[in-house]
């Protein structure tokens, strides 16, 4: 049985579709981080899939792009949550609407 | 043949592990979860001939994220269950799996359209890191260095938003001094 493209597509999907689900679902902003971890690296498989079923470089190189962004995102977004953290000792998602409407 | 199980192995790891890292409770599993999924990614890098990427998805993310997340968990105290209130299940689901295929048929519409050509066609002779130095550094030399300062970047707002008041070591200081500290604090 030949895996193919689609095999590693439909793959990436459902990491996507899994990554999604804990975005929407998870109201602590650490465990929110993890799920757009997921996020990214789903949208990764699919570039380096295509890239070995097209013979091109173009899908390797936008992945190096997507875990540099990852990296930097990680490291500004732990910071402004120590922040939030050391001024109202708690990271819940729902206690930082400040802007009742 | 071979390929197929592999592909079949990991694809149920890598899915199972991440399903446990979105739906579990306790932080540490969420965390432990999502370092094996991470290792297991690298998987299908290697099969799909992206050696390099497979290096860097273990050094990166394995390495240097999951350790960055250990740190923001030993930091915020998350190694008790996490209490979460939850919304409607159901319509958390149907939202992911609705949003999920919508992105994808719109992303991946240009694939069922047999015209794509390589612009940086992969030479079999040629090893796979040697490739991407070859195309890193010629074609995608501005982004690289873009990527580059938006690290820097990323690295100082780290520093000065999680370095503040750290002049103060707490090992070295007596219990009085600490607590007195802790009052100040609050």
């Amino acid at each position: 049985m030949e895996i193919g493209l689609n095999h590693y597509l439909v793959l990436a999907t459902i990491l996507f579709g899994i990554g999604l689900y804990g975005v929407m679902r998870r109201k602590n902003l650490l465990m929110l981080f993890f799920a757009t971890e997921i996020l990214l690296n789903s949208v990764n498989i699919g570039f380096a899939a295509i890239s070995h079923y097209y013979g091109d470089l173009t899908g390797q190189m936008f992945a190096f792009f997507v875990i540099a962004i990852a990296a930097s995102e990680v490291a500004v977004g732990l910071g402004l949550l120590i922040v939030w953290y050391k001024r109202h000792n708690s990271i819940d998602l729902d206690e930082m609407s400040l802007m009742r409407g | 043949m071979f390929e197929a199980i592999s592909f079949y192995l990991f694809a149920f790891l890598v899915i199972a592990s991440f399903w446990i890292a979105v739906t579990t409770s306790q932080a540490l599993y969420a965390l432990t979860a999502l370092a094996a999924g991470m290792i297991l990614i690298s998987g299908f890098y290697f099969t799909l001939g992206a050696d390099f990427l497979g290096a860097i998805q273990i050094i990166v993310y394995s390495g240097a994220v999951l350790a960055l997340y250990a740190f923001g968990m030993m930091f915020f105290d998350t190694t008790r269950e996490v209490k979460e209130k939850n919304p409607n299940k159901m319509i958390v689901g149907t939202l992911a799996a609705l949003s999920t295929i919508l992105t994808v048929v719109i992303v991946a519409a240009p694939l069922v359209s047999e015209n794509i050509v390589a612009f940086y066609p992969s030479v079999e002779s040629i090893g796979n890191t040697q490739q991407i130095g070859v195309v890193l550094f010629t074609k995608y030399l501005v982004p690289f260095e873009v990527a580059a300062v938006m690290l820097l970047v990323a690295m100082i707002a780290g520093i000065v938003l999680a370095g503040k008041k750290m002049d103060v070591s707490l090992t070295k200081l007596a219990e009085e001094e600490i607590e007195k500290k802790a009052e100040e604090l609050v």
